[in-house]
């Protein structure tokens, strides 16, 4: 992230007076609230978070040990702010946008501070294609021209916070960002690079309510748990239950244009394994590197708690940068339990008066500020754009009564709870189909209708009612044995044991079953629920539950999702089920 | 170097230290004693009034009249090849009547995060020779894998095990072992010791000893010692090094009192609110580096208080590591070892080191098959102590059997047993083979086909 010092104001040089970890104590400094500051002779980067009389409270994004009272601090002038261009793309940036590349270039294998790093290259030219003419006049936010950066179209804007203007000359051919493409009869000048400080959102036109669905190819959220383009979802779970695999799943699979990952104060080797993965996996709609399309933030647990803090706030503005182009973005924050502890932490050391468990007393208001950044929107160059955001969410001991999940659950309209008992057992993904659940149904109800099939919404219901009915039969079944139960009942039992087994669970590292498109899983949901039909039909004319659960077509139909091309198979295995029926009815 | 006499507070741990010049944040710092021995500290807090200093010591002796001198640097630590065969106290310094170390290097204890995009991705299978790790929850090269026990429990003779056996198949290099003990009793590292020498273990291990008696304080530097030591072995010298930590426990309690002492808002069960950033500062320093030869893998110990897993030590170690080991008191009591609980017990890195290749095509799989069979037939004895064995179907009373099978064929294993990865999946094979072939749906027809005992030709009847 740079501030760079020509256009800043040089202000007053200030003094440092007090060092405790990540928090220091600066006095005579002239500063305004969440100014970027540079402390002591090292220029460590740090940001303004409270002014008290004299005293100006930074905390700093990098480690300070042997800073020493008494060294100067100077203050740029500038809020924290992220480099917005062509360039972002593919980009492995830390808390603060310096991108990880760079930085192993200029200070070798292991983090040191003190050096800075532009989030894009300035030296790089991209080709500008122009989209607008001399005398056009552009509003704020309009798009000026486009580059191709990857497979990704990247579109140069005006930035929102501008005047509305005429366009005097739009150069096209190859430039840096920061030479002029675009003079405007005032005498303005833009390049292509923009800066946007992160702790602001950036403005649109209009909110709408998102009516179609983030189709992520994992059967329980997108068969019974979906989330709209726009929406908002929190993964909640305790270590172990797949928090991180699901969140990967989703950045590799959901079908936004654009992903946004924060690996936000979470494992080293996690990230290691998202940078290595990531460039050989395709995009399943552009059969492209999945890298292309996407942002990294890693920000790993032990890198400055600080930046770790900031982490958040600049990938949801660069989220909000390609929202503004038009497209639909997904942001994966992992894990924002980890954001609000390097929250706790900073306001601890400032003394604040701590809320609940520790954590500051804003800390609801922060996470619901968060949130609210997603949306489904009305650019204000008029398109349609979208950021979707998914946290996970890690409660102590599993707890879900904690702080962090309880304010997140508040604002959020999806909530897959993640189960550990599930994961132990190898149920994955380990998301608890009682407790999660998805307020977007209804929203969603007519794309399923006319996109999938117009059966879906009914079959959907009627899943969710079996694995309902299931639970309440399991309790019966743990005093009673399964024997016990009416006849038509087992057969409920093992209709739900299917649509868990086949339908929920699904193979992260099967090359598969990783990603199955909604008209398989409505083939699939399909077939099961046909097999209930025939199975509580046979039931009626006095087949035994055992005879019924024999039916070999039944174990034939758990291998679909392994297959590709699924629907000879398909087809020849509800055929032979029907075949097995017929002869079980007429036996009987 | 000026002395300051001016001690103005003394309070558990920690010294304040008034009008000074301006001192570094994370500076070393002497404490000169009247009878002229001397404390070792460090700084954490400072400001133009006040110093706040961390003795790593007991502060018996420390009066207002003694001296303070400060060093003007942070922490360093001497390194060297010579290192490997020694044993050193908590605090670094040589114990086992040998020679002063010889320091090639000086390192910053606090060490440096590495880059994750200069990471090495961990893909390499470390067999251990114990099923439960091997087949169920594998070890790769810079993984750090926690064991998570309770007291009373043999959690130090799985790591022994592990420590004793770990091996890349294929590779005849052995690892090299830094040993980290914190709090533990003299008895116990005699056990540790004895077992080094027993099998030459010693000869390729560098051993921390930080024992009960010690002071606790001390305990907070221990491990990042024996960590900057496995980096320098690793990153500089090109070794793999298997760093043990032991235990993760009595490091958090040191950590609590001196969180007390400086009188912090406390987190949960009073440890500080800190406390995941400061564990991620020592288990992140795992893992390998791209286009470098060396390796950091850990397995730090640690009892949970009351077996309880949501214990915030437990609880924040599973957030860091990258899985867990979980030693269990019931098999323990059932008299089987290793205990090791494979329900709770995980390896995130797994399927990096696994498969076609490394291991062999149809591991995931069948550890997936086990895990489900042996999770249902667990949960069916809750059933039969209720209902009988008679009351179940056909198909639960064999789940029920696997579990027992499971538990006493492939858990249970010798104390000096080095099972071959072959070995423990074949045993799995042998195990699934009891259900149906048609309850195997996790596993595809091919590898059915392949490797089930029915199926597979030239196969041997066991």
């Amino acid at each position: 992230m740079e501030v760079t010092t020509k256009q800043a104001k040089e202000k007053k040089q200030g003094v440092l007076k007090r060092i405790a970890g990540p928090v220091v104590t600066a006095v005579n400094l002239d500063a305004h609230m969440y100014d970027v500051v540079k402390v002591g002779k090292e220029e460590l980067m740090g940001e303004v978070i409270k002014i008290q009389g004299d005293s100006v409270v930074i905390q700093v994004y990098e480690d300070t040990s042997g800073i020493r009272p008494g060294e100067p601090v100077s203050n740029t002038g500038l809020s924290l702010a992220v480099e917005l261009g062509p360039g972002l793309l593919t980009s492995i940036y830390d808390g603060i946008q310096r991108p990880l590349e760079v930085l192993v270039d200029k200070m070798g294998n292991f983090i040191q501070r003190g050096v800075t790093a532009p989030g894009l290259s300035h030296e790089k030219k991209w080709t500008f294609k122009p989209l607008v003419k001399t005398g056009d006049k552009v509003e704020p936010g309009a798009l000026l021209g486009e580059v191709q950066e990857t497979n990704i179209v990247h579109k140069v804007m005006l930035p929102p916070n501008v005047k509305a203007g005429v366009v005097k000359t739009i150069k096209s051919g190859d430039y840096t960002i920061d030479e002029i493409i675009c003079v405007l009869e005032d005498g303005r000048e833009y390049p292509m690079i923009q800066r946007w400080p992160v702790r602001v959102p950036r403005p649109v036109k209009e909110k709408m309510n998102p009516t179609i669905p983030l189709i992520t190819g994992q059967r329980i959220l997108d068969g019974l748990f979906p989330i709209a383009k726009g929406g908002t979802a929190a993964i909640p779970g305790p270590f172990g239950s797949g928090k991180t695999v699901t969140q990967q799943q989703l950045a590799k699979w959901s079908d936004a244009e654009i992903v946004v990952y924060i690996g936000c104060g979470e494992r080293g080797n996690e990230m290691t394994e998202v940078l290595t993965e990531f460039p050989h996996l395709e995009d399943p709609k552009s059969g492209k590197p999945l890298m292309e399309r996407t942002v990294l933030i890693a920000n790993t647990s032990n890198m400055p708690v600080a930046a770790r803090e900031a982490s958040v706030y600049t990938g949801i503005t660069i989220a909000e940068y390609f929202r503004d182009m038009g497209y639909d973005v997904s942001l994966m924050a992992d894990s924002t339990s980890r954001w609000a502890e390097a929250m706790r932490e900073i306001s601890s050391r400032l003394e604040e008066m701590p809320g609940e468990e520790g954590y500051p007393a804003y800390l609801a208001a922060r996470l619901s500020e968060f949130y609210e950044r997603a949306g489904l929107v009305k650019t204000l160059s008029g398109t349609r754009g979208s950021v979707s955001v998914i946290g996970a969410v890690s409660p102590p001991g599993g707890d879900f009564s904690e702080p962090v999940t309880q304010n997140t659950l508040r604002i959020v309209k999806v909530f897959w709870a993640l189960d550990a008992k599930l994961s132990q057992r190898r149920h994955f993904p380990a998301i608890n189909w009682l407790n999660s659940y998805s307020l977007y149904l209804e929203a969603l109800h007519d794309y399923y209708d006319k996109e999938v099939s117009p059966e879906w919404n009914t079959i959907r219901s009627w899943a969710m009612e079996i694995l309902q009915k299931e639970a309440e039969l399991q309790e019966i079944v743990q005093l009673v044995g399964s024997d016990a139960l009416p006849e038509s009942e087992q057969v409920t039992i093992e209709v739900a044991r299917m649509i868990r087994e086949i339908f929920l669970q699904q193979n992260a590292y099967d090359s598969v079953d990783t990603f199955c498109d909604m008209k398989k899983q409505y083939a699939m949901m399909k077939s099961i629920k046909t097999y209930a039909e025939l199975a509580y039909a046979a039931q009626l004319v006095g087949v035994s539950p055992a005879q019924i659960n024999a039916v070999k077509a039944k174990n034939e139909l758990a291998q679909i999702k392994f297959i590709k091309d699924y629907t000879p198979e398909l087809a020849k295995i509800m055929k032979q089920m029907d075949d097995e029926f017929n002869t079980l009815r007429s036996a009987a | 170097m000026k002395e300051y006499r001016t001690i103005s507070k003394i309070a558990g741990p920690l010294v304040f230290v008034e009008k000074t010049e301006p001192i570094a944040y994370g500076e070393l710092v002497n404490i000169i004693l009247s009878d002229g021995t001397t404390k070792r500290g460090q700084v954490l807090d400072t400001s133009d009034e006040l110093v706040v200093v961390q003795i790593f010591e007991t502060t018996a002796g420390i009066g207002r009249d003694s001296g303070v001198r400060f060093t003007g640097e942070t922490i360093k630590m001497p390194v060297g090849r010579e290192m490997l065969g020694r044993i050193l106290s908590g605090g670094g310094k040589p114990i086992d009547g040998g020679p002063d170390l010889v320091p090639e290097k000086r390192l910053d204890i606090n060490g440096a995060a590495i880059n994750p995009y200069a990471r090495g991705m961990p893909a390499d299978f470390i067999q251990t020779g114990i099923s439960t790790i091997d087949g169920t929850n594998t070890l790769v090269r810079g993984q750090k894998l926690p064991i998570f026990s309770g007291a009373g429990l043999p959690h130090n003779n799985v790591a022994l095990q592990i420590a004793r056996q770990a091996k890349v198949p294929g590779s005849t290099e052995k690892f090299a072992v830094v040993f980290a003990a914190m709090g533990i009793t003299k008895e116990e590292a005699n056990y540790f010791m004895q077992d080094f020498e027993r099998t030459g273990a010693l000869e390729r291990a560098v051993v921390f000893l930080n024992l009960a008696d010690d002071p606790a304080v001390e305990r907070i530097i221990t491990p990042r010692l024996a960590l900057t030591t496995a980096e320098y072995l690793a990153f500089e010298l090109g070794m793999h090094v298997l760093v043990i930590l032991t235990d993760m426990t009595n490091y958090c309690e040191a950590l609590r009192q001196i969180g007390a002492a400086r009188e912090e808002v406390p987190g949960r069960r009073g440890y500080p609110g800190y406390m995941y950033t400061d564990l991620a500062n020592l288990y992140e320093r795992a893992g390998m580096i791209k286009g470098q030869k060396g390796s950091v893998t850990q397995i730090p110990i640690l009892t949970m208080p009351g077996d309880d897993i949501t214990h915030p030590i437990a609880d924040l170690t599973g957030y860091i590591t990258e899985g867990q080991i979980v030693v269990n008191r019931d098999l323990h009591r059932k008299g089987i070892y290793p205990p090791i609980n494979v329900l709770p017990s995980l390896s995130r890195l797994m399927n990096l080191g696994i498969g076609k290749g490394k291991t062999r095509e149809d591991h995931k799989k069948v550890s997936d098959q086990m895990y489900a069979g042996y999770a249902e037939g667990n949960d069916l004895r809750g059933l039969v102590a209720i209902v009988g064995k008679d009351a179940l179907s056909e198909r639960d009373r064999l789940l029920l059997e696997f579990a027992d099978l499971f538990e006493n064929k492939f858990v249970r294993q010798g104390y000096d047993e080095d099972r071959t990865i072959e070995d423990t999946l074949n045993i799995g094979w042998d195990l699934l083979s009891t259900l149906p072939v048609e309850q195997l749906t996790r596993i595809d027809r091919e590898l059915i086909n392949k490797y089930h005992p029915k199926f597979r030709t030239g196969a041997k009847k066991e």
